[in-house]
């Protein structure tokens, strides 16, 4: 059965929405040839590059031993510590680095409390802390999966031909590992890449913050977005290696997980290294914050964030909306007609998120200005920035739905006598309801806290949450700027709560 | 001295005895097969002499060392037993060559290319050496298994039902093989299986394995031919059991008298297998109710006022469902040992 054209034109749109913009900004960078002349570029580049290094090896260090622990020991309370320990990714890295400004310092929470005034963390440590809290579950979710599926006979087998415990992780656990360090590892570095929020608030000078400083400052066009195709060159490299390095799938465990090391009386011990961890990321922003929030909650920022609230809510319903109706052709093209052209769309639709923000929305401002300027700046456009960036995350949850749903489960109730909208109404709309919903929900969530992006394309007079809690921060306007981060804080958390119930719902 | 020695070992998870008083001992180049149904602890038993696990009681001996008991327990890599996997479990990441060459790594690189190459010849995969496990055949991982067990040349190597994933048609070439390559390097050799006729075919020694505790132990025929148990003898072949009082080498049966293997007296417990009864002039009447074909040979169901029995028959005698006929033993039977007496 062919893909009909409402199938084909809607996935079509999205894909050039993803595309244009990234061209555009090629286009513009080459044009502006002079600007690549100017010095600058290889500081900011080892500067981008170390602090992607440096999070990865805290990362991998972190979470390594935490991935071990939690699958492979006795672990006291390792089922709920599994889950607390990944509830840090769903803090907005901006929330972060405003709980290491707030608490710190000669005028910060640490300093009223106690009277203790630690240095305040700015530059390459206050971001690599605030950027290592919360991207480290990445790498522990992908490692924790990976020693799941490995055969302990594996290992059984490395130790009947002579290996001890030391050759054994060398020679057989690490090599099994290394997709999913690969896989983590991507992850990390582009999160690094597409951070925006965290080094301008530490004013680490990388790529984001330099396309920050010539965007908000100085206003040279050129530069910035030769500046925005380096990220986005990084960013495609990432992928290509990430691609490159990924070996063939493996078979994985078939027989019985290993058994569990037992820690004795190291295990009391052990609890609390590992709770210290996601505790630390989650009190980061969330006691700072409240401590604020509370001391000033009769103040005027109370009127000001219904305000916030209601304009980040303008943005991001429609943004999910426009999102899942995008997605669902997109899902039922790429499980129903897989092909060439169905895999180029999904890569796209991938591209688009993996994309550096400040990059793409960079493109996306140059566009708008070129070609339809009455657009630039306004709603709309920042609702469908937000839609087609977010598309490969409404995707996720679709396109698994879609493969859950047999073809032959249609087909079978096709035999039955239903007509195509009977199918549609009675087996495929019930069945993948949930991931619409799943979708949308991340979209939404994600729109709500998203920072670069709003940066660079919200209207005139447009003050989101995250704007604010950015803005706020920036002025080292820490007490104001606590009510915004809180919320956000508390979304992000909720999201993390929500979306798994609603993916597994049947 | 013999090459392997277990003693009384016993093995619990939680409350369930997974092993219990184990004892037996193998010599260099003897195959002992452990048979049993799943669950009555043979792979356990093979687990706790690699070391992967820690016996609770017992304990055991390679050439005299010991290797393990519950205050002492050598880690498997140390202990340099070869052990091949029921699902082969081949290095995902590694060929055929580093496969085979992985317990090798203390040898110096020369001797080592040689020995993996030797190796790999001897089981016909030379050709294969660059190829990865996922390309392999079921066939073809086995030997890699095999190969990667012997090459550090193990004086005993334990084998978990390794023939089981193959196809039929290649299961019984593939096991006289490995088999034979085993016995003419002088290893010792433990074979799990669930498979009684591969037990029969391929062991010198049989170990029947029940609910963690070993039945009987013997040669094939010993076991086949005089089980010690009801189970054995059901586990091993088909058997009729009936029951009798014995009078010194007789005893008084449902069939009429019964000659025995041994002297008993008092009620008794008899195992006849269908090939030790024959239908004929004399006997104990029966009727013929069912007749399966199987090829080389016809198996009868009959019944009688003396109960009912399996009988083996000769592909010529025209026996048919209804015909009536008499039924005899035609070997002695074989006393068994009653649950009582068995432990």
């Amino acid at each position: 059965m062919r893909a009909s054209p409402w199938l084909w034109l809607p996935v079509a749109l999205a894909a050039g929405a993803v595309l244009l913009p990234l061209l555009h900004l090629l286009v513009r960078a080459v044009e502006g040839g002079e600007a690549w002349g100017t010095p600058g570029y290889l500081p900011l580049l080892a500067r981008t590059l170390l602090l992607a290094a440096a999070v990865l090896a805290a990362d991998v260090l972190l979470a390594l031993p935490l991935a071990w622990l939690v699958v492979r020991t006795a672990l006291p309370g390792r089922g709920w510590l599994a889950v607390l320990l990944v509830l840090p990714l769903a803090l907005p890295g901006y929330a972060l680095a405003y709980g290491l400004l707030a608490a710190t310092g000669p005028a910060g929470v640490l300093a009223e409390v106690f009277g203790w005034a630690p240095p305040r963390p700015s530059g390459f440590v206050g971001a690599w802390i605030a950027l290592v809290a919360y991207t480290y579950p990445y790498l522990f979710l992908n490692l924790k999966a990976a020693l799941g599926a490995l055969d302990p006979r594996l290992e059984e087998a490395a130790g009947s031909l002579g290996h001890g415990p030391a050759a054994r992780f060398f020679r057989i656990v690490l090599p099994a590992l290394k997709p999913a360090l690969f896989g983590g590892g991507a992850i990390v570095v582009l999160h690094v890449l597409a951070d925006f929020g965290v080094v301008s608030l530490m004013r680490y000078e990388t790529f984001s913050y330099a396309i920050y400083l010539q965007y908000a400052a100085l206003y040279d066009q050129e530069r910035a977005a030769a500046l925005a195709l380096w990220l986005l060159g990084l960013a495609l490299l990432v992928l290509t290696l990430e691609g490159r390095w990924l070996s063939p799938n493996r078979p994985g465990r078939t027989g019985p997980p290993a058994p569990l090391a037992p820690l004795g009386r190291l295990g009391p011990l052990a609890f609390l290294a590992v709770a210290a961890v996601p505790l630390f990321a989650l009190a980061l922003p969330l006691l700072p914050a409240g401590y604020w929030a509370a001391k000033l909650a009769a103040g005027w920022v109370v009127a000001d964030l219904p305000r916030a609230l209601g304009q980040s809510l303008s943005v991001a319903l429609p943004a999910a909306l426009l999102s899942v109706a995008a997605a669902t052709p997109l899902a039922v093209l790429s499980t129903r007609h897989p092909g060439a052209l169905a895999g180029l769309a999904t890569r796209l639709a991938y591209l688009g998120y993996a994309s550096p923000p400040l990059a793409f929305g960079l493109g996306y401002v140059y566009l708008s200005l070129s070609y339809l300027p009455q657009l630039y700046q306004t709603l709309p456009l920042l609702i469908l920035v937000y839609a087609v960036h977010f598309l490969a995350e409404a995707l996720g949850p679709l396109r698994a739905r879609m493969l859950a749903l047999p073809p032959r489960l249609e087909e079978a109730a096709r035999g039955l006598g239903a007509g195509r909208l009977e199918v549609f109404l009675r087996i495929r709309w019930p069945l993948i309801r949930p991931g619409l919903l799943a979708g949308g929900l991340i979209v939404f969530l994600g729109a709500m806290k998203e920072l670069p992006l709003a940066f660079l394309l919200a209207p005139l007079g447009f003050e989101s949450l995250a704007l604010a809690a950015f803005d706020y921060t920036e002025e080292a306007n820490y007490p104001y700027a606590a009510p915004f981060v809180l919320l956000l804080a508390l979304v992000g958390l909720g999201s993390a709560a929500l979306i798994p119930q609603l993916e597994k719902r049947r | 001295m013999s090459l392997l020695e277990v003693r009384e070992l016993t093995k619990r998870y939680g409350r369930r005895t997974a092993v219990e008083d184990l004892s037996f001992a193998l010599d260099a180049g003897e195959i002992l097969a452990l048979l049993g149904p799943s669950g009555s602890g043979k792979t356990t038993t093979l687990r706790l002499i690699a070391g992967f696990e820690r016996p609770d009681d017992g304990w055991l001996r390679l050439s005299g060392r010991l290797l393990g008991s519950p205050e002492r327990s050598l880690p498997p890599e140390r202990r340099g037993i070869g052990y091949v996997f029921q699902e082969y479990v081949l290095f995902p990441h590694l060929n055929v060559y580093e496969n085979v060459a992985f317990g090798l790594r203390r040898m110096a690189a020369r001797e080592r290319r040689e020995r993996t190459r030797l190796v790999l010849e001897q089981v016909g995969l030379t050709a294969f050496a660059r190829r990865y496990p996922h390309e392999l055949s079921g066939g073809q991982q086995q030997r890699v298994a095999l190969a990667r067990a012997l090459a550090p040349e193990p004086p005993l190597v334990l084998l978990d039902e390794p023939f089981s994933s193959l196809d039929a048609a290649l299961r019984e070439g593939t096991r006289r093989e490995v088999l034979g390559l085993l016995r003419r390097r002088g290893v010792g050799t433990l074979l799990v299986t669930h498979d009684q006729e591969e037990a029969l075919a391929a062991a010198d020694r049989i170990a029947v394995l029940r609910e963690g505790r070993i039945e009987q132990i013997g040669s094939p025929e010993e076991v086949y031919h005089r089980p010690r148990t009801a189970f054995v003898a059901h586990f091993l072949g088909s058997t009729n059991l009936l029951s009798g009082t014995a009078r010194g080498r007789v005893a008084d049966t449902p069939l009429g008298p019964v000659e025995l293997d041994r002297a008993a007296e008092g009620r008794v417990l008899l195992s006849l297998r269908p090939e030790h009864l024959e239908l004929g002039a004399e006997g104990a009447p029966v009727v013929v109710e069912a007749r399966s074909f199987k090829g080389h040979d016809v198996t009868l169901q009959v019944r009688g006022p003396a109960g009912s029995f399996r009988v083996q028959a000769d592909y010529r005698l025209p026996f048919r469902p209804g015909d009536a006929a008499r039924l005899r033993a035609r070997e002695r039977a074989v006393v068994l040992v009653s649950p009582a007496e068995r432990r």
